[in-house]
């Protein structure tokens, strides 16, 4: 299969994943306003006494929260797809097999970026600023799409595997701990030891302070390896899920019953 | 014209196990070009699977297939660049339009934009889905998906089509919509595997027929051969002894020609039969019966004759 095709077939892809955004605004508009409604939630209602400069370390956490809600959106369009038979369709066409998968990524990736920016949006209406250089500012945006793009994969594979809706749910409802035992809401620093270890390693943890560091926003601070090499860990974690589940997505795709 | 070019789908030995379930147990089958060829089986017969192998969505554990002259699996591109699959449940983008479906798997068979929408539009005409082009297939009727359906494996007109189970769940309208389809295709030189659970549809569709049960072909033929063999009248006795089994099996062997059918416990033999009085008479006056009966077969008793 020539690349052209591969190029030609994720863009149609794309495009159709484009036309149910514009045929489902409101599906759209609930998957990027949600995240909207936890930061004004937890800006106004739940400040826990973080005093003012709250809104500056949440948003990024909710940044990075966003991208891992991401998963459940990738899972949701696989395994849609794969129930209603559209991906045996798709298999059973002479069309690019990575195209499938290609096509899910290029979407998603959109989707997100779309969601982030609302999302700064809204933070910067509450107070979130950039404090930091252009340079910066963009890897932080790039470390963030970078945990997502991570996550695609795991929700291409994870959707295979499930097969049915109900299986989505399940992962919903998994994503809230991974949110709350990390440092996106609440210093680890302030839960029991053996909970502030899992919320320094959580990879939500480490994009979050990463991209709190870059933009020049305030941090938990904290002197654990974790909490000082945010970076290296926001870079290693999203490679390691790569590694991991790229290859076990296209394989899965690939394999026949 | 060689074997390989006369023949459309060629299937040896196809075995697929599901963990314990054999699916497939050695199914082989021929179809010629051109023809519309009918697998007919109960639930659970093999004939999904049977259609999956074909169309390279499913790896045999063994057999081989050739379908279009390309063999599943060295080159299951070629396969796939050669046939139409319209799957046993409907595979439609529910978010879509009707055109948007057509268009975007006219795309991904790599037509050209303005030629995907321009085919878009000649399916939908043919298929009377013009109205409804323009809803979301989510709200399609049942027929309107299937029929969208099938004009989404027809965008590229295909060498061989296959159509699994096209009308279960259809009205009679509808139904009868889709049987006109596969007639025009297969006017138009399309060679049509289809599959079904009704013997009618096989009946009214089919050149040949090929009946499905436990994974393998129990009997296969033109629709008049098959009836011929199973759907004639049979003659049955019911006897008064054991000792009599052997004589009454000889004697409606010889009376219908054909091996009759032995239920020891019940004391029953049974046999089908052309000559109805005939055979009567001579049961009667060679055989001291409990009782002796002539009766038809119905569909369903043929079906589940040749997949018992
Ligand atoms: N993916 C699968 N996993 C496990 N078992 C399967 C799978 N696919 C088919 N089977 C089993 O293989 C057998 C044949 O199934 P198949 O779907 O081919 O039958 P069918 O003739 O199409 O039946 P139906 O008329 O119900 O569609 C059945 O016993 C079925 O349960
Ligand atoms: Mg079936």
């Amino acid at each position: 299969m020539s690349v052209r095709w591969l190029v030609a077939d994720t863009w149609t892809l794309t495009l159709r994943a484009f036309s149910h955004w514009a045929r489902q605004p409101f599906v759209l508009a609930v998957g990027v306003l949600f995240p909207v409604l936890v930061l004004l939630m937890f800006a106004y209602l739940l400040r826990g006494g973080y005093g003012d400069d709250y809104p500056s370390i949440l948003v990024p956490g909710l940044l990075a929260l966003t991208c891992v809600f991401g998963l459940e959106t990738t899972m949701t369009a696989v395994v849609t797809d794969a129930s209603r038979g559209i991906t045996a369709r798709f298999r059973s066409l002479p069309m690019s097999g990575a195209a499938v998968v290609g096509g899910r990524a290029v979407a998603d990736l959109v989707n997100s970026l779309a969601g982030l920016a609302v999302l700064m949006a809204c933070g910067w209406a509450i107070g979130w600023r950039i404090e930091s250089g252009p340079a910066d500012a963009l890897a932080a945006v790039g470390l963030l799409m970078l945990l997502r793009f991570s996550l695609i994969w795991m929700g291409i594979y994870l959707g295979l595997v499930a097969g049915r809706p109900e299986a989505v749910a399940s992962v919903q409802i998994l994503v809230w701990p991974l949110g709350f035992l990390s440092n996106a809401f609440t210093d680890p620093d302030s839960m029991p030891a053996w909970l502030a270890a899992i919320a320094e390693w959580n990879p939500l943890s480490a994009t979050a302070a990463a991209a709190r560091e870059l933009f020049g926003n305030p941090g938990w601070g904290g002197d654990s390896w974790a909490a000082t090499h945010a970076v290296e860990l926001a870079l290693a974690w999203p490679i390691l899920i790569c590694a991991v589940f790229l290859p076990l997505a296209v394989a899965k795709y690939r394999s026949r019953a | 014209m060689a074997y390989g070019e006369k023949m459309a789908i060629v299937a040896e030995g196809l075995r697929k196990s599901y963990g314990e379930t054999e699916a497939l147990a050695g199914l082989s089958l021929e179809v010629p070009r051109g023809a519309v060829y009918g697998l007919l089986g109960p639930n659970g017969a093999g004939k999904t699977t049977t259609v999956g192998v074909l169309t390279t969505l499913v790896r045999p554990d063994g057999g081989r297939a050739v379908v279009a002259g390309c063999d599943v699996a060295a080159d299951p591109g070629g396969v796939r660049a050669r046939i139409g699959l319209v799957g046993q449940h409907a595979a439609l983008d529910e978010v879509l339009t009707g055109r948007q479906n057509l268009v975007l798997f006219g795309r991904l068979q790599h037509l050209g934009v303005a030629r995907a929408r321009a085919r878009a539009q000649e399916l939908l005409k043919r298929f009377g889905l013009e109205d409804a082009a323009d809803r979301p297939a989510g709200g399609y009727s049942g027929g309107m998906r299937r029929r969208l359906d099938l004009a989404a494996g027809l965008i590229r007109s295909p060498e061989v089509l296959f159509l699994d189970e096209p009308t279960t769940g259809l009205d009679p309208r509808s139904r009868s919509e889709v049987w006109d389809s596969v007639r025009e295709l297969a006017a138009d030189g399309v060679t049509v595997l289809l599959t079904t659970q009704y013997l009618e549809e096989a009946d009214r569709l089919a050149d040949r027929i090929a009946v499905v049960d436990g994974g393998r072909v129990v009997a296969e033929g033109t629709p008049a051969e098959l009836k011929d063999a199973l759907a004639g009248d049979w003659i049955e006795v019911v006897l008064r002894e054991r000792d009599d089994v052997a004589t009454a099996v000889a004697l409606l062997g010889r009376v219908s020609g054909a091996e009759p059918e032995v239920d020891e416990a019940g004391l029953r033999v049974s046999a089908p039969v052309r000559d109805r009085m005939g055979a009567l008479a001579a049961v009667v006056g060679e055989l001291d019966a409990e009782d002796v009966a002539l009766r038809r077969p119905t569909l369903d008793e043929v079906f589940l004759e040749l997949t018992r």
